[in-house]
C-alpha cells in the first residue's frame, strides 16, 4: 500500500512513511490494526503547512528538505562509557535506554528491580499488558495530528512505565533516547514513544531525555502519553538536547483523573527545528496541573511550544509558566490555549510566558488563548518579551561584578524561576552546569 | 584620593555639570547639597561610571588613576562604592549570593583569598546585625519586595561588606524616617576611618546632624557656588538656597 501511494504522491510525508516502515515482529492484531489506521490517517493528512492555524508561526521547511535515507541506522552505541559522557544521560536513577529508537538491554537498568512498577519496552508488552492496549494511542491526537499518526504507525519501540496503585516510586525513572548520528547514516527518522500509567494514589517522577550524539541530521518524532489515576501524582520532565541539525517534534497527551496531580516540565536545549505540543485534559474534579517550560535558543534555531489545557471538570487548578532565552537570530513561538468547558466551575488557571531577548535579531511570537464557557472561573494570563535590565546590570557592576558576569547572573536568575522548580536534584545540577556553559557564549 | 578638575558633563545634549572642582582627601567627609536639578545625582552617577553621560571637559583622578577611563566594575574594585538613590530590584538573584560574588571579585582584584560560603555568611550576619537588618533579607532576591527603608539599609549593608575607600551616598537619607536615618548613619559612622572618605549627596540638612561632614559644598546649576564647613549646612537650613544667588549678584529666585 505504501509503495502505491508513494508513486502517486511524492511529497515529504509519503517519503517519511515509506522509509520509516517497520516490520511487524509478531505484534498483536489490535496493534497492527491501529497502526494501519494511523498510517492511513497520516497519508490523508500529510504534513501540516502554515495555513493550518496551529502551525502558522512554524515553518517545516527544514524537515521537508531532509533527504531521508533508508534505514541504515546505527544502533550499536559502543558501550556504556560513551553514554556516560553525554550530559543528562546519567542521573543516578533506574533508566531505560533506546538507541536510535531501539531498546538497549545492555544500557538499561534491570527492569525487575522496582517493586510495583512495570518497566520495559512497549513492543514486548503489547500482547500481555492490558494497560498498553487500553491506553496506547488513546491520549495522543493521532486523528488530528499527522506527527502523532506517523509515530503510532511507525514507532519501533518505546518505554512503558506502569505504576501500581498505592506505590510511591522512590527514585525517578529515566528514559533516555539517544540519537546517534555518524554523519553517514542519515538523515534518518526515529519515533520515540513513552506510555506512563500511574495507578490510584501512586507517585512517580519520570525524566525523558532526548539526546543527540555525533554529527549529522535526523528527525525525532516523539510521543508521550500519561495517564494520571485518581489521587496519583506524576512529575514528568522532558529534557531535549538533540544535535543542532536535528528536527525534534514531540507531542504529549495527558489525562488526569479525579484529585490527581501532574507536573510537566519541558526543557528545550537543542535541535535546529523544535516543536513541543502538550494536550492535557482534566477528566475528573479536584485535579492540579503544573506546566513548566524553559527554552534556550541560539543561532538560527526555531522552537515552538504549543500547549492546550482542557478544563473539562470543575474544581481543577492549572499553573503554566514557560520561559525562553533567545540569542543570535533565534526564533521562538509560544501558544498557550486554555479551554474551560461549560461545567468546569471553580476553575483556577494561571498562565505566564516570559521571554528574554539577548539579540536584536531574535524574535518571539507569543499568544495566550483563553476559551471560557463556564461563568465561575478565575483565569489569568500574561506574556512578556524583553531585554536584560540595563539598570540591573549597572547596579551589579558598581559592586565589582564584570558586565559579562552581571549579564550571566541575570539571565541565570531568569531561567532559575523554572530550574528551581525541578524536583530532581541531579537533573537540576545537570541543568545548572549546562546553563553556565551555554550562557557566557550568549552575552 | 579623589580630585575632580573642571568637570563638564552633558546628557542628551544638555549641559548638566559646568565645571566642577573638588578635592577629597582620605578620612574626609564631604557633603554636596543643592536644590533639585542642580546636578548632584549626575555627579554621583558620573563618578560611578553610569552610561548615558558625555564628559565634555575636565578630569577625575582617583588614587593616581584616571577614574573616567575605568569601567564601573573596575572603579568598584579600586574602592569606589555608590549607594543608589533608587536601589535596583533584581528578581531571582539572591542577596547573599550576589554580594559574595561582588566581594570575591574585589578580593581577587586585591590579590586576597576568596571567601567560601560559610565564611561569607558569618561576615554577612555580623554586619546585618550591626545595621539591625532583618536576617531574612539576606536570603531574599536583591531588593525585591524590600521597603524603601530596607533598600537603603541594604545599600549601607553592602558598603560595610565591600569596605570601599570612597563611599558615595546619593540621597541615601531621602524617604527615611528618623529611626531608619539613625541606623543608616550609625552604619556609615562605623565605617569612618583615616583611610576612607565619603561624598554624601543630600537634599536635607537633617542627615548631617548624624553624619557630621568636614566640608559642605553647595551645587547650583552645575557649579559649586559655595563651600564651607558644617555651619554652612545650618545656614542653608535657615535661609534656603536663594541667598547664594543674591550673593552672587543674581536676582532671579531659585525654583
Amino acid at each position: 500500500m505504501t509503495e502505491a501511494v508513494l508513486e502517486t504522491k511524492k511529497n515529504a510525508a509519503m517519503k517519511l512513511a515509506g522509509l520509516a516502515r517497520r516490520e511487524a515482529n509478531g505484534e498483536p492484531d489490535w496493534l497492527l490494526d491501529l497502526r494501519g489506521k494511523a498510517l492511513d490517517q497520516f497519508q490523508v493528512k500529510g504534513l501540516p503547512d502554515r495555513k493550518v492555524e496551529a502551525w502558522r508561526d512554524t515553518d517545516l521547511g527544514r524537515l521537508k528538505a531532509m533527504d531521508f535515507q533508508s534505514s541504515t541506522r546505527e544502533s550499536d552505541f559502543g558501550g556504556v562509557e560513551r553514554l556516560e559522557d553525554l550530559r543528562f544521560a546519567s542521573l543516578d536513577c533506574p533508566r531505560l535506554v533506546f538507541v536510535n529508537g531501539r531498546f538497549s538491554t545492555e544500557l538499561s537498568s534491570d527492569a525487575d528491580s522496582l517493586g510495583g512498577v512495570t518497566l520495559g519496552g512497549i513492543a514486548k508488552q503489547a500482547d500481555a499488558n492490558g494497560s498498553v492496549r487500553a491506553h496506547l494511542g488513546e491520549l495522543s491526537k493521532w486523528q488530528d495530528n499527522a506527527f502523532d499518526a506517523l509515530n503510532l504507525a511507525m514507532f519501533e519501540d518505546g518505554a512503558l512505565i506502569e505504576v501500581q496503585g498505592g506505590i510511591e516510586v522512590e527514585k525517578p525513572i529515566h528514559v533516555v533516547f539517544v540519537n546517534l548520528s555518524n554523519g553517514q547514516n542519515g538523515p534518518f527518522v526515529v519515533n520515540p514513544r513513552v506510555l506512563v500509567v500511574a495507578g490510584e494514589s501512586s507517585k512517580v517522577s519520570i525524566i525523558e531525555s532526548h539526546l543527540g550524539s555525533g554529527e549529522g541530521s535526523y528527525f525525532s518524532n516523539a510521543v508521550t502519553e500519561i495517564v494520571t489515576g485518581d489521587n496519583a501524582t506524576v512529575d514528568h520532565y522532558k529534557v531535549q538536547l538533540e544535535l543542532e541539525s536535528a528536527v525534534h517534534i514531540s507531542s504529549l497527551g495527558s489525562v488526569q483523573e479525579r484529585d490527581s496531580n501532574l507536573r510537566t516540565t519541558v526543557i528545550t536545549l537543542g535541535g535546529g527545528l523544535v516543536r513541543n505540543e502538550i494536550n492535557s485534559v482534566f477528566a475528573g474534579e479536584g485535579g492540579w496541573s503544573e506546566l513548566n517550560g524553559l527554552y534556550l535558543v541560539d543561532e538560527d534555531h526555531h522552537v515552538d511550544n504549543f500547549t492546550r489545557i482542557g478544563h473539562e471538570k470543575a474544581h481543577c487548578d492549572s499553573r503554566e509558566m514557560y520561559r525562553g532565552i533567545l540569542a543570535d537570530s533565534a526564533r521562538a513561538v509560544f501558544r498557550g490555549r486554555i479551554v474551560v468547558s461549560e461545567g468546569a466551575q471553580q476553575t483556577d488557571s494561571k498562565q505566564t510566558n516570559n521571554n528574554l531577548l539577548l539579540s536584536d535579531r531574535a524574535l518571539v511570537n507569543t499568544k495566550p488563548q483563553l476559551e471560557i464557557y463556564a461563568d465561575d472561573v478565575k483565569c489569568t494570563h500574561g506574556a512578556t518579551v524583553g531585554q536584560l535590565d540595563d539598570d540591573a546590570v549597572f547596579y551589579l557592576q558598581t559592586r565589582g561584578i564584570s558586565k559579562e558576569d552581571a549579564r550571566v547572573m541575570l539571565i541565570y536568575a531568569f531561567a532559575g524561576e523554572v530550574v528551581n522548580r525541578v524536583g530532581v536534584e541531579r537533573l537540576r545540577e545537570e541543568l545548572d552546569s549546562h546553563l553556565l556553559k551555554w550562557l557566557p557564549r550568549c552575552v | 584620593m579623589l580630585e575632580i578638575r573642571n568637570l563638564h558633563v552633558s546628557a542628551e545634549g544638555k549641559e548638566i555639570l559646568r565645571g566642577i572642582d573638588l578635592k577629597v582627601n582620605p578620612g574626609e567627609v564631604h557633603s554636596i547639597m543643592g536644590p533639585n536639578g542642580s546636578g548632584k545625582s549626575t555627579l554621583a552617577h558620573v563618578l560611578s561610571g553610569r552610561e548615558g553621560y558625555e564628559i565634555t571637559a575636565g578630569e577625575v583622578d582617583f588614587k593616581g588613576q584616571d577614574l573616567l577611563d575605568m569601567k564601573p566594575e573596575e572603579r568598584a574594585r579600586e574602592g569606589v562604592f555608590l549607594a543608589f538613590q533608587y536601589p535596583v530590584e533584581i528578581p531571582g538573584v539572591n542577596n547573599t549570593y550576589f554580594l559574595r560574588a561582588a566581594l570575591n571579585a574585589i578580593r581577587r582584584h586585591r590579590g586576597e583569598e576568596e571567601l567560601d560560603a560559610m565564611e561569607f555568611l558569618r561576615l554577612a550576619r555580623s554586619k546585618a546585625k550591626l545595621l539591625k537588618m532583618d536576617q531574612s533579607l539576606l536570603s531574599r532576591p536583591v531588593n525585591e519586595g524590600f521597603s524603601g527603608g530596607e533598600k537603603k539599609r541594604n545599600e549601607i549593608f553592602q558598603m560595610s561588606i565591600l569596605e570601599p575607600t570612597l563611599g558615595i551616598l546619593d540621597e541615601t537619607d531621602s524617604g527615611l524616617d528618623i529611626d531608619a536615618l539613625k541606623i543608616v548613619s550609625e552604619g556609615v559612622n562605623a565605617l569612618r576611618s583615616p583611610e576612607r572618605a565619603f561624598v554624601i549627596v543630600t537634599h536635607y540638612q537633617r542627615l548631617l546632624e548624624y553624619i557630621v561632614p568636614d566640608f559642605v559644598h553647595v551645587l547650583d546649576r552645575g557649579r559649586i557656588v559655595k563651600s564651607g564647613d558644617k555651619t554652612l549646612a545650618l545656614e542653608l537650613e535657615k535661609r534656603g538656597y536663594s541667598w547664594l544667588r543674591e550673593e552672587a549678584g543674581e536676582a532671579q529666585p531659585v525654583a
